[in-house]
């Protein structure tokens, strides 16, 4: 056995890429409590403080500290760089996406008009000579897929029902396993890679393997470019980490690497926490680490995530509001043998909550199950009352599905760490779609001809039946027009933005899912409710479209727990997805769906019309799949009992649910508040529910931090939105508005 | 057996111990001058239910009830449906079910045939919150309508049959917060054998507009809701433990 993995137990992972076989047999499950957790040591305040004056200043600026104009993004783009000249020293995790601390890189490859426009927006100006290559020699994911968009296909981007696609963006998603490069070393990787690549294909060049063997060269090259970087910050990475601080630094390289070169939407970091915790343990066995030192690297590491920026444009930013990264990392989940997987170190992650205060990010999320440790729910629960940092994922949904070493992609969505990836694909407005099932395709704001051509329904009042047959129509042309679009969109990022620092660090003969996404979800459902149980009026303008609805008589909402309303919301789900996995899937991945909208549904509500539910033209639809703004009558237990109905299975890339509890609510003290919370936290899981967001705090603090964001209180007032976590102060005043006008649930 | 129900509320958890479902009985004859709803007064009126139906609705939430929550019925008054809350209470115990009775005691009565039903009920149920607004008879009837002899009975009664009492104490500043009212207080809860809390509740003023929506004349517009360092010194004099 290698020197660097002294004390190590287990077989497969000797002689082959297996870190999942590494942790399960390396691991020290952790029962207790939080007691032993260390505060910050005078280096983490220090840099801490710094870093908080740059962000400070950030926001003074604009929301952007510095950017790149000179130097086209990369993996060996630059020299190594520090949080400070004269504080290197006090830094434990080094490396940086710049030259300099939260500078925002020049990345052209997803599409130049975007680098630029992101540049010029914050008052910078790129190099010219850019424009020339990037239009001229070299061509880009954007411009690709521009050119073999249909008329169609524009249309209904345009048009915006199908929106939030990846085309002017980098699609992320995707996880490199970056402990690969603690446990192995590069030298390793690359033998691996190497072998690969001589095995790929029989000599026959059809364009499958073609490709593969061009991404493989590719991926051995960004291997060789990590440890390229890391030798400009004095580290040699070739062999394996021989110790807790090489891991932590060693796979945050790896994960630099992908931050360098990809822009994307959600770049996670992973399912880190247990497998750094096992090179704590034997550091702290052989006596070479302290608990406070081994506090300060977590906390050095986390800093970092903090730390990711990215160059956005105005549109992005409307999408994806507050400057999220989705630096998703996961703490806790059970192993398939039964045993929890909560050591120390998940603790420690939860922890720097406490040393440096709330944060958005990293995308702190707990893998739940009411099996995990007592201790540990209750601590978990104590940091999100405290934070409103924290997101709980169903571990006993998705361990079925994707085993026991999955991460979160996204903000919410599984991935086999190392052994999958996704091709994400943002949302299809089906809210929308209903109103062109009513409209025969006509948009009903535009007045364009967006879908096909249908018979409208022209009666006064909207009869159910006919309206189910029409939608049913509607979402079957809507299902095949976007996988095309996904496809045409997957195919073009594949080839002129490939992510080979990722997919270096992931198994070659990888598993690709498709993601696909429902926008308008609890609108749809109240919509078809009240077309069913109440009398509905369409009123309609001159040129017979339909632009408000008057609905007479009461009828059953999604979000009370009503079977009468949650039905109709399965009936979807299950409609949507079937009718997605009719079609062919760019390179034969899985078709999966989500009910989940981040910020964007503030976009999305601007560009659909008037609804039958009562949600009125440019109103925000309600996020994810939580249900519709005041329609919860019977408390956020009956809301919960709503949303667990879903089926996960139908939804495999996730169902986000976003609730706000006011503390007078969850308890009269700490303790009660973090019982209460643990309390439906395991109510809500055990029915099979996949996702909530948990904040914990009172409108009235959200108002006044609306209006006075210069109080020193709200510079880091973290909340939970659909999937992420902002800082409620970078929100547009839109969506401050829309967060504010959600359900608070509260006692009276 | 149907009662009148005002609201149901899935997620109570200030309710009682731990998260609880809470059904609001419509009806009170107290009319407490700080009361947040005085919307659930009026008698027969609200929505009647079935208990078997409550039962239903109660259970779907029972997974989220962990080792020590289950159901709460509050009110308005719930006493002055005394029967409808038995059986409920007995339905609830048959599915191993936590209850918790919150009420101000108002309906009490000394006669027998009252008392052997308050008796049964007191024997499905595994606590009771019960309100002391107000030590001095008086002062209580200037405040509710009525003086507090029943009520505090009733406090004994509930001490002597065993059953487990949270006592609450709704603090308003200038006029539930008498030094030697609150020391009184603290005298009777410590005569008490059952009592295992005692809260104060803080004064709040979100159930107005309630008061102007019923066209009722509010009496208590100037009062404010007490600081912390109110709610301390209640604590302090009346010499009761904060949970």
């Amino acid at each position: 056995m290698r020197e660097q993995w002294r004390g190590f137990r287990g077989t497969h992972w000797l002689d082959d890429v297996n870190v999942r076989d590494f942790i399960q047999n390396n691991y020290t499950a952790y029962d207790g409590d939080e007691s032993f957790l260390e505060g910050p040591t005078e280096a983490t305040d220090t840099l801490w403080g710094q870093l908080q004056k740059l962000q400070h200043e950030e926001r003074a600026k604009g929301g952007v500290l510095d950017m790149e104009t000179e130097v086209v993004s990369g993996i060996t783009a630059y020299g190594p760089g520090y949080i400070g000249d004269d504080t290197k020293e006090l830094e434990k995790v080094v490396g940086l996406q710049t030259d300099k601390p939260l500078k925002r890189a020049f990345m052209p490859y997803g599409g130049i008009k975007m680098a630029e426009e992101a540049c010029t927006t914050y008052g910078y100006t790129p190099n010219p000579k850019f424009h020339k290559i990037f239009t001229e020699y070299h061509k880009t994911h954007n411009q690709g897929v521009y050119d073999a968009y249909t008329p169609e296909m524009r249309m209904a981007r345009k048009n915006k029902i199908i929106t939030g696609l990846p085309d002017t963006y980098g699609r992320g998603r995707i996880v490199g396993d970056y402990r690969r490069v603690a446990l192995y070393g590069i030298d390793y990787l690359v033998a691996k890679k190497k072998e690969d690549l001589a095995n790929c294909g029989c000599g026959v060049m059809t364009d499958d393997i073609i490709r593969q063997r061009e991404e493989l060269a590719d991926q051995i090259r960004a291997l060789g470019q990590m440890k390229e970087m890391a030798a400009s910050y004095g580290f040699d990475i070739s062999e394996p980490a021989k110790d807790a601080r090489e891991a932590v630094q060693w796979l945050y390289f790896g994960y630099l690497a992908a931050i360098k070169t990809q822009n994307g939407a959600a770049m996670s970091v992973g399912r880190v926490s247990t497998f750094l915790d096992i090179y704590i343990t034997r550091d702290l066995k052989e006596g070479t680490l302290t608990e406070k030192e081994a506090q300060e690297l977590i906390d050095h590491l986390v800093m970092k995530l903090r730390m990711v920026k990215f160059a956005r444009i105005p549109s992005y930013n409307q999408l994806f509001s507050g400057d999220p990264v989705w630096a998703t990392l996961e703490v806790a989940g059970l192993g398939q043998d039964g045993r929890h997987m909560v050591t120390r170190n998940d603790f420690r992650f939860l922890h720097t909550l406490e040393n440096m205060g709330p944060a958005p990010e990293p995308n702190l999320t707990v893998l739940y199950s009411k099996r995990l440790p007592a201790a540990f729910k209750k601590y978990a629960a104590k940091i999100s009352v405290v934070s409103s940092s924290i997101q709980y994922e169903n571990d006993d949904v998705m361990r079925p599905i994707w085993g026991d070493d999955y991460s979160i992609c996204c903000c919410v969505s599984a991935t086999q760490t190392g052994k999958e990836m996704q091709f994400f694909g943002a949302r299809a407005n089906l809210a929308k779609a209903l109103l062109y099932a009513i409209n025969g395709g006509v948009d009903e704001k535009t007045g364009m001809q967006v879908g096909p051509m249908l018979r409208p329904i022209t009666s006064e009042y909207l009869d159910y039946k006919e309206l189910l047959q029409r939608y049913d129509l509607m979402l079957e042309w809507l299902a095949g027009l976007y996988v095309n679009v996904l496809n045409l969109i997957q195919y073009m990022h594949d080839k002129y933005y490939y992510e080979a620092a990722e997919m270096a660090l992931i198994d070659t003969d990888v598993r690709r899912t498709f993601a696909t996404g429902i926008a308008g979800f609890s609108h749809v459902i109240d919509s078809l409710s009240a077309v069913k149980y109440a009398k509905v009026k369409v009123i309609r303008n001159e040129q017979g479209i339909a632009t408000d609805f008057e609905t007479e008589g009461d009828f059953p909402r999604y979000g009370n727990d009503d079977d009468r309303a949650d039905e109709i919301g399965v009936k979807l789900l299950k409609t949507f997805l079937t009718k997605i996995k009719k079609h062919h899937t760019y390179r034969d991945s899985e078709p999966t769906t989500s009910i989940l909208t981040i910020t964007s549904n503030v976009v999305y509500g601007k560009a659909t019309g008037s609804m039958p539910d009562g949600r009125k033209a440019g109103e925000p639809l309600s996020p994810g799949a939580n249900p519709s703004y005041g329609a919860e009558k019977s408390g956020l237990l009956a809301s919960l009992n709503s949303v667990a109905k879903m089926p996960y299975e139908y939804a495999l890339d996730g169902i986000s649910n976003t609730q706000t509890i006011s503390p007078d609510a969850l308890g009269h003290s700490e303790g009660e508040r973090a019982q209460n919370l643990v309390n439906v936290l395991d109510g809500y899981f055990v029915q099979g529910a996949h996702h909530l967001n948990v904040n914990v705090f009172g409108t009235e603090k959200l108002i006044d931090a609306m209006e006075h964001p210069e109080k020193p209180e709200y510079a880091n007032f973290t909340i939970r939105v659909s999937g992420y976590a902002v800082k409620f102060i970078d929100l547009t005043r839109e969506q401050q508005l829309d967060v504010i006008k959600r359900t608070c649930h509260k006692t009276m | 057996m149907q009662g009148f129900i005002h609201s149901f509320e899935s997620f109570g958890s200030v309710d009682g111990p731990g998260v609880r479902f809470v059904v609001f009985m419509q009806g009170c004859a107290m009319r407490c001058r700080y009361c947040h709803n005085p919307d659930s007064w009026k008698m027969r009126a609200g929505e009647a239910h079935d208990t078997d139906e409550v039962v239903q609705k109660a259970l779907r939430y029972r997974l989220y009830w962990g080792d020590e929550g289950g159901v709460t019925v509050s009110g308005g008054e719930a006493l002055l449906q005394l029967d409808f809350v038995t059986e409920l209470f007995e339905k609830l115990k048959a599915e191993g079910v936590n209850t918790c009775l919150d009420t101000a005691a108002g309906p009490y009565r000394e006669n027998p045939e009252w008392l052997a039903k308050f008796d049964r009920l007191m024997r499905a149920t595994d606590l009771v919150m019960l309100d002391l607004k107000e030590m001095d008879s008086k002062a209580h009837r200037d405040l509710t309508g009525i003086g507090n002899e029943g009520i505090l009975a009733c406090a004994r009664r509930i001490d002597s049959l065993g059953v487990k009492m949270w006592i609450r104490r709704v603090l308003v500043p200038g006029l539930t917060d008498r030094e030697d009212e609150l020391r009184a207080l603290g005298d009777f809860v410590r005569s008490l054998s059952n009592v295992t809390r005692f809260e104060v509740l803080p004064y709040h003023s979100l159930g107005i507009y309630k008061w102007e929506k019923l066209g009722l004349p509010y009496t208590l517009k100037d009062a404010e809701p007490p600081t912390e360092e109110q709610v301390a010194r209640a604590y302090e004099i009346s010499g009761l433990p904060r949970s």
